[in-house]
Protein backbone atom coordinates (compact mmCIF):
# COMPACT_ATOMS: atom_id res chain seq x y z
CA UNK A 1 0.00 0.00 0.00
CA UNK A 2 1.49 3.34 -0.96
CA UNK A 3 0.81 6.84 0.29
CA UNK A 4 -1.07 7.82 -2.82
CA UNK A 5 -3.71 5.14 -2.20
CA UNK A 6 -4.16 6.25 1.40
CA UNK A 7 -4.41 9.90 0.32
CA UNK A 8 -7.08 8.93 -2.21
CA UNK A 9 -9.07 6.63 0.09
CA UNK A 10 -9.14 9.11 2.97
CA UNK A 11 -9.23 12.27 0.87
CA UNK A 12 -6.19 13.69 2.64
CA UNK A 13 -4.85 17.17 1.99
CA UNK A 14 -1.23 17.06 0.83
CA UNK A 15 0.94 19.91 2.17
CA UNK A 16 4.34 18.70 0.93
CA UNK A 17 6.16 15.80 -0.71
CA UNK A 18 3.75 15.41 -3.63
CA UNK A 19 6.40 13.61 -5.67
CA UNK A 20 6.97 11.05 -2.91
CA UNK A 21 3.47 9.63 -2.75
CA UNK A 22 4.61 6.33 -4.29
CA UNK A 23 6.38 5.62 -1.00
CA UNK A 24 5.31 2.31 0.49
CA UNK A 25 3.52 2.45 3.85
CA UNK A 26 4.52 -0.52 6.00
CA UNK A 27 2.75 0.27 9.27
CA UNK A 28 1.35 3.13 11.32
CA UNK A 29 2.25 5.01 14.51
CA UNK A 30 0.32 7.54 16.57
CA UNK A 31 1.91 9.91 19.06
CA UNK A 32 2.34 13.56 20.01
CA UNK A 33 5.35 13.14 22.28
CA UNK A 34 8.31 13.29 19.94
CA UNK A 35 10.55 11.52 22.44
CA UNK A 36 8.17 8.55 22.30
CA UNK A 37 7.90 8.63 18.51
CA UNK A 38 11.69 8.73 18.19
CA UNK A 39 12.03 5.78 20.53
CA UNK A 40 9.26 3.52 19.26
CA UNK A 41 8.20 4.20 15.68
CA UNK A 42 9.71 2.32 12.75
CA UNK A 43 10.89 2.86 9.21
CA UNK A 44 8.00 2.94 6.73
CA UNK A 45 5.43 4.00 9.36
CA UNK A 46 2.79 6.54 8.52
CA UNK A 47 2.88 8.83 11.57
CA UNK A 48 -0.36 10.41 12.79
CA UNK A 49 0.03 13.38 15.12
CA UNK A 50 -1.43 16.66 16.34
CA UNK A 51 2.06 18.12 16.87
CA UNK A 52 2.89 20.78 14.24
CA UNK A 53 6.29 22.03 15.49
CA UNK A 54 9.08 21.84 12.94
CA UNK A 55 10.84 19.10 14.90
CA UNK A 56 8.30 16.63 13.47
CA UNK A 57 10.08 16.87 10.11
CA UNK A 58 13.43 15.94 11.61
CA UNK A 59 11.85 13.02 13.49
CA UNK A 60 10.12 11.70 10.34
CA UNK A 61 13.36 12.06 8.42
CA UNK A 62 15.44 10.39 11.13
CA UNK A 63 13.04 7.45 11.42
CA UNK A 64 12.45 7.12 7.66
CA UNK A 65 8.71 7.42 8.05
CA UNK A 66 6.61 7.12 4.90
CA UNK A 67 4.98 10.44 5.86
CA UNK A 68 3.17 12.46 8.49
CA UNK A 69 -0.58 13.01 8.75
CA UNK A 70 -1.75 15.94 10.87
CA UNK A 71 -5.09 15.18 12.50
CA UNK A 72 -8.16 17.17 13.44
CA UNK A 73 -7.68 19.93 10.88
CA UNK A 74 -4.17 20.85 12.09
CA UNK A 75 -1.91 22.54 9.58
CA UNK A 76 1.88 22.64 9.62
CA UNK A 77 3.43 25.78 11.13
CA UNK A 78 5.15 27.99 8.54
CA UNK A 79 8.69 26.89 9.39
CA UNK A 80 7.50 23.28 9.57
CA UNK A 81 6.15 23.46 6.03
CA UNK A 82 9.34 25.12 4.77
CA UNK A 83 11.43 22.37 6.33
CA UNK A 84 9.12 19.66 4.97
CA UNK A 85 9.50 21.06 1.46
CA UNK A 86 13.27 21.41 1.81
CA UNK A 87 13.67 17.84 3.09
CA UNK A 88 10.90 16.54 0.84
CA UNK A 89 8.93 14.82 3.58
CA UNK A 90 5.28 14.12 2.76
CA UNK A 91 3.06 16.02 5.20
CA UNK A 92 -0.67 15.47 4.86
CA UNK A 93 -3.72 16.60 6.75
CA UNK A 94 -7.23 15.48 7.61
CA UNK A 95 -10.23 16.77 9.53
CA UNK A 96 -10.65 13.33 11.08
CA UNK A 97 -9.73 12.90 14.75
CA UNK A 98 -6.64 10.86 15.59
CA UNK A 99 -8.87 8.00 16.70
CA UNK A 100 -10.90 7.95 13.48
CA UNK A 101 -7.85 8.28 11.28
CA UNK A 102 -5.87 5.57 13.04
CA UNK A 103 -8.87 3.23 12.82
CA UNK A 104 -9.29 3.76 9.11
CA UNK A 105 -5.60 3.41 8.35
CA UNK A 106 -5.46 0.27 10.45
CA UNK A 107 -8.24 -1.19 8.35
CA UNK A 108 -6.56 -0.15 5.11
CA UNK A 109 -3.20 -1.62 6.08
CA UNK A 110 -4.56 -4.73 7.73
CA UNK A 111 -6.86 -5.57 4.86
CA UNK A 112 -10.38 -4.58 5.87
CA UNK A 113 -10.71 -2.22 2.98
CA UNK A 114 -14.52 -2.13 3.12
CA UNK A 115 -14.48 0.03 6.21
CA UNK A 116 -11.70 2.27 5.07
CA UNK A 117 -13.20 4.61 2.52
CA UNK A 118 -14.37 7.98 3.65
CA UNK A 119 -18.13 8.03 3.78
CA UNK A 120 -18.54 11.75 4.30
CA UNK B 1 33.65 41.85 43.15
CA UNK B 2 32.62 38.40 42.07
CA UNK B 3 31.18 36.04 44.65
CA UNK B 4 29.07 32.88 44.92
CA UNK B 5 25.27 33.13 45.00
CA UNK B 6 22.97 30.21 45.79
CA UNK B 7 20.21 30.50 43.20
CA UNK B 8 16.96 28.56 42.98
CA UNK B 9 15.33 29.92 39.85
CA UNK B 10 12.16 27.80 39.95
CA UNK B 11 9.82 27.91 42.94
CA UNK B 12 6.01 27.76 42.84
CA UNK B 13 3.59 29.45 45.24
CA UNK B 14 0.09 28.49 46.35
CA UNK B 15 -1.11 30.23 43.17
CA UNK B 16 -0.14 27.11 41.20
CA UNK B 17 -3.01 24.61 41.49
CA UNK B 18 -0.57 21.73 42.05
CA UNK B 19 1.39 23.49 44.85
CA UNK B 20 0.68 23.17 48.57
CA UNK B 21 -1.39 25.84 50.29
CA UNK B 22 1.44 26.45 52.74
CA UNK B 23 3.48 27.95 49.88
CA UNK B 24 2.22 31.46 50.67
CA UNK B 25 4.64 34.35 50.15
CA UNK B 26 5.89 34.87 53.72
CA UNK B 27 6.44 31.16 54.36
CA UNK B 28 8.27 30.80 51.08
CA UNK B 29 10.62 33.73 51.82
CA UNK B 30 11.33 32.53 55.36
CA UNK B 31 12.16 28.99 54.27
CA UNK B 32 14.36 30.28 51.44
CA UNK B 33 16.35 32.40 53.91
CA UNK B 34 16.63 29.44 56.32
CA UNK B 35 18.05 27.40 53.44
CA UNK B 36 20.59 30.20 52.82
CA UNK B 37 19.41 30.84 49.29
CA UNK B 38 20.58 34.20 47.94
CA UNK B 39 18.29 34.33 44.92
CA UNK B 40 14.92 32.78 44.17
CA UNK B 41 12.76 33.13 41.09
CA UNK B 42 9.05 32.68 41.67
CA UNK B 43 7.55 30.87 38.69
CA UNK B 44 3.89 29.88 38.91
CA UNK B 45 2.15 28.09 36.05
CA UNK B 46 1.06 30.74 33.52
CA UNK B 47 0.42 33.25 36.32
CA UNK B 48 2.20 35.79 38.52
CA UNK B 49 -0.24 37.48 40.93
CA UNK B 50 1.79 36.52 44.03
CA UNK B 51 5.09 37.92 42.74
CA UNK B 52 4.48 41.52 43.89
CA UNK B 53 3.97 40.33 47.48
CA UNK B 54 7.15 38.28 47.42
CA UNK B 55 9.05 41.30 46.13
CA UNK B 56 7.69 43.43 48.94
CA UNK B 57 8.46 40.78 51.60
CA UNK B 58 12.03 40.39 50.35
CA UNK B 59 12.82 44.08 50.87
CA UNK B 60 15.47 44.54 53.53
CA UNK B 61 16.02 40.79 53.82
CA UNK B 62 19.12 38.85 52.75
CA UNK B 63 17.42 37.45 49.66
CA UNK B 64 16.62 38.62 46.15
CA UNK B 65 13.40 37.65 44.40
CA UNK B 66 13.33 37.61 40.62
CA UNK B 67 9.91 37.99 38.99
CA UNK B 68 9.18 34.90 36.88
CA UNK B 69 6.61 32.60 35.36
CA UNK B 70 6.52 29.03 34.08
CA UNK B 71 4.71 29.29 30.76
CA UNK B 72 3.16 26.29 28.97
CA UNK B 73 3.51 26.37 25.21
CA UNK B 74 1.24 25.01 22.48
CA UNK B 75 3.44 21.91 22.38
CA UNK B 76 3.01 21.61 26.18
CA UNK B 77 6.65 22.47 26.75
CA UNK B 78 7.25 24.32 30.02
CA UNK B 79 9.59 27.31 29.90
CA UNK B 80 10.71 29.61 32.72
CA UNK B 81 10.62 33.34 32.04
CA UNK B 82 12.86 35.39 34.34
CA UNK B 83 12.95 39.19 34.60
CA UNK B 84 14.54 42.05 36.53
CA UNK B 85 11.33 44.06 36.73
CA UNK B 86 7.77 43.21 37.59
CA UNK B 87 6.60 45.52 34.78
CA UNK B 88 8.04 43.23 32.11
CA UNK B 89 6.55 40.17 33.77
CA UNK B 90 3.16 41.90 33.74
CA UNK B 91 3.53 42.46 30.00
CA UNK B 92 4.28 38.79 29.45
CA UNK B 93 1.31 37.98 31.67
CA UNK B 94 -1.04 39.93 29.40
CA UNK B 95 0.15 37.96 26.38
CA UNK B 96 -0.17 34.65 28.23
CA UNK B 97 -3.72 35.39 29.42
CA UNK B 98 -4.72 36.37 25.87
CA UNK B 99 -3.69 32.88 24.78
CA UNK B 100 -4.75 30.71 27.73
CA UNK B 101 -8.20 29.14 27.36
CA UNK B 102 -10.36 27.57 30.04
CA UNK B 103 -11.48 27.97 33.63
CA UNK B 104 -10.02 26.16 36.64
CA UNK B 105 -11.90 23.34 38.35
CA UNK B 106 -10.67 23.54 41.91
CA UNK B 107 -12.07 20.13 42.80
CA UNK B 108 -10.00 18.52 40.06
CA UNK B 109 -6.84 20.59 39.72
CA UNK B 110 -6.59 22.39 43.08
CA UNK B 111 -7.04 25.95 44.36
CA UNK B 112 -5.16 28.89 42.85
CA UNK B 113 -4.77 31.24 45.78
CA UNK B 114 -3.54 34.81 45.70
CA UNK B 115 -2.04 35.61 49.12
CA UNK B 116 -0.66 39.05 50.02
CA UNK B 117 2.34 40.08 52.13
CA UNK B 118 0.19 40.09 55.29
CA UNK B 119 -0.79 36.42 54.82
CA UNK B 120 -4.32 37.39 53.74
CA UNK B 121 -6.15 35.73 50.88
CA UNK B 122 -6.66 38.34 48.19
CA UNK B 123 -8.70 36.04 46.00
CA UNK B 124 -8.57 33.15 43.60
CA UNK B 125 -7.27 33.03 40.06
CA UNK B 126 -10.15 31.58 38.05
CA UNK B 127 -8.23 30.69 34.89
CA UNK B 128 -7.14 27.20 33.89
CA UNK B 129 -3.52 27.73 34.93
CA UNK B 130 -2.68 24.03 34.61
CA UNK B 131 -3.55 24.26 30.90
CA UNK B 132 -1.39 25.26 27.97
CA UNK B 133 -1.34 28.45 25.94
CA UNK B 134 -1.82 28.27 22.18
CA UNK B 135 1.55 29.98 21.65
CA UNK B 136 4.35 28.00 19.95
CA UNK B 137 7.46 27.64 22.14
CA UNK B 138 9.59 29.74 19.80
CA UNK B 139 7.09 32.62 19.98
CA UNK B 140 7.13 32.51 23.78
CA UNK B 141 10.93 32.61 23.88
CA UNK B 142 10.84 35.52 21.46
CA UNK B 143 8.39 37.49 23.63
CA UNK B 144 10.52 36.81 26.74
CA UNK B 145 13.63 38.07 24.95
CA UNK B 146 11.89 41.16 23.56
CA UNK B 147 10.89 42.02 27.14
CA UNK B 148 14.50 41.68 28.28
CA UNK B 149 14.04 38.38 30.09
CA UNK B 150 15.73 35.00 30.11
CA UNK B 151 14.09 31.81 28.84
CA UNK B 152 15.05 28.58 30.60
CA UNK B 153 13.72 25.20 29.47
CA UNK B 154 12.07 23.56 32.51
CA UNK B 155 13.23 20.21 33.88
CA UNK B 156 14.55 18.80 30.59
CA UNK B 157 15.22 15.44 32.24
CA UNK B 158 11.58 14.87 33.18
CA UNK B 159 9.33 12.59 31.11
CA UNK B 160 6.51 15.12 30.90
CA UNK B 161 6.13 18.76 29.84
CA UNK B 162 9.80 19.13 28.97
CA UNK B 163 11.31 20.21 25.67
CA UNK B 164 12.83 16.76 25.22
CA UNK B 165 9.69 14.78 26.07
CA UNK B 166 7.44 16.93 23.88
CA UNK B 167 9.71 17.81 20.97
CA UNK B 168 12.37 15.11 21.09
CA UNK B 169 15.43 17.34 20.88
CA UNK B 170 16.46 20.98 21.03
CA UNK B 171 16.92 22.49 17.62
CA UNK B 172 19.19 25.53 17.27
CA UNK B 173 16.26 27.76 16.30
CA UNK B 174 14.86 27.38 19.81
CA UNK B 175 17.20 29.77 21.64
CA UNK B 176 16.88 28.87 25.31
CA UNK B 177 19.31 30.79 27.53
CA UNK B 178 19.74 27.77 29.79
CA UNK B 179 18.32 24.33 30.45
CA UNK B 180 17.02 23.33 33.86
CA UNK B 181 17.90 19.99 35.43
CA UNK B 182 15.77 18.47 38.18
CA UNK B 183 17.22 18.23 41.67
CA UNK B 184 16.90 14.44 41.57
CA UNK B 185 19.14 14.18 38.51
CA UNK B 186 21.66 16.93 39.14
CA UNK B 187 23.98 18.62 36.70
CA UNK B 188 26.81 16.09 36.87
CA UNK B 189 24.60 13.19 35.83
CA UNK B 190 22.81 15.35 33.24
CA UNK B 191 26.14 16.19 31.60
CA UNK B 192 26.77 12.46 31.17
CA UNK B 193 23.21 11.82 30.03
CA UNK B 194 23.04 14.60 27.43
CA UNK B 195 26.44 14.96 25.71
CA UNK B 196 24.68 16.48 22.68
CA UNK B 197 23.65 19.44 24.84
CA UNK B 198 27.19 20.28 25.96
CA UNK B 199 26.99 23.77 24.44
CA UNK B 200 24.04 24.71 26.68
CA UNK B 201 24.17 26.11 30.21
CA UNK B 202 22.63 23.77 32.79
CA UNK B 203 21.08 25.01 36.01
CA UNK B 204 19.65 22.96 38.85
CA UNK B 205 16.52 24.14 40.66
CA UNK B 206 14.05 22.77 43.15
CA UNK B 207 10.78 23.25 41.19
CA UNK B 208 9.43 23.39 44.74
CA UNK B 209 5.70 22.78 45.12
CA UNK B 210 5.86 22.44 48.92
CA UNK B 211 7.86 24.14 51.67
CA UNK B 212 10.01 21.09 52.33
CA UNK B 213 11.19 21.10 48.69
CA UNK B 214 12.84 24.52 49.10
CA UNK B 215 16.59 24.08 49.42
CA UNK B 216 16.62 20.67 47.77
CA UNK B 217 17.81 22.03 44.45
CA UNK B 218 19.76 25.17 43.56
CA UNK B 219 22.73 26.26 41.51
CA UNK B 220 25.70 28.13 42.86
CA UNK B 221 26.60 30.90 40.47
CA UNK B 222 29.57 33.22 40.43
CA UNK B 223 28.17 36.71 39.85
CA UNK B 224 28.98 40.31 40.72
CA UNK B 225 25.39 41.03 41.74
CA UNK B 226 21.94 39.69 41.07
CA UNK B 227 20.50 40.75 37.74
CA UNK B 228 19.28 39.24 34.51
CA UNK B 229 22.39 40.59 32.81
CA UNK B 230 24.67 38.88 35.32
CA UNK B 231 22.77 35.59 35.02
CA UNK B 232 23.09 35.76 31.25
CA UNK B 233 26.84 36.28 31.57
CA UNK B 234 27.02 33.25 33.88
CA UNK B 235 24.98 31.14 31.41
CA UNK B 236 27.46 32.18 28.71
CA UNK B 237 30.53 31.75 30.97
CA UNK B 238 31.72 35.28 30.27
CA UNK B 239 33.72 37.85 32.26
CA UNK B 240 34.38 35.43 35.09
CA UNK B 241 30.69 34.74 35.66
CA UNK B 242 29.77 31.06 35.67
CA UNK B 243 27.63 28.30 37.07
CA UNK B 244 29.49 26.03 39.48
CA UNK B 245 28.92 22.50 38.19
CA UNK B 246 31.22 20.47 40.37
CA UNK B 247 28.76 19.92 43.23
Amino acid sequence: MNLETIVRLLDLKVFSGLDKLKTEVLDGYTGDLLSDVMANSKEGDIWMTRQVHQNIIAVASLKDHAGIILVHGAEPAKDTLEKAMKENIPVMGTNLSGFELAGRIYNILKGKKDNAAVDL
Amino acid sequence: MLRAFRCDLHIHTCLSPCADLDMYPRALIEKSITEKLDVIAVCDHNASENVEYLLSLAKGKPITVLPGMEVSSLEEVHVLALFDDLSNLIKLQATVYDHLPGKNREDIFGPQVIVNDRDEVEGMNERLLIGATDLPINNIINVIHVLGGLAVASHIDRPSYSILSQLGFIDPQTPFDALEISAATGIKQARRQYPELSAHAFIKSSDAHSIRDIGRGFSTMILQKVSIRELKLAFEKRDGRRIVEGE
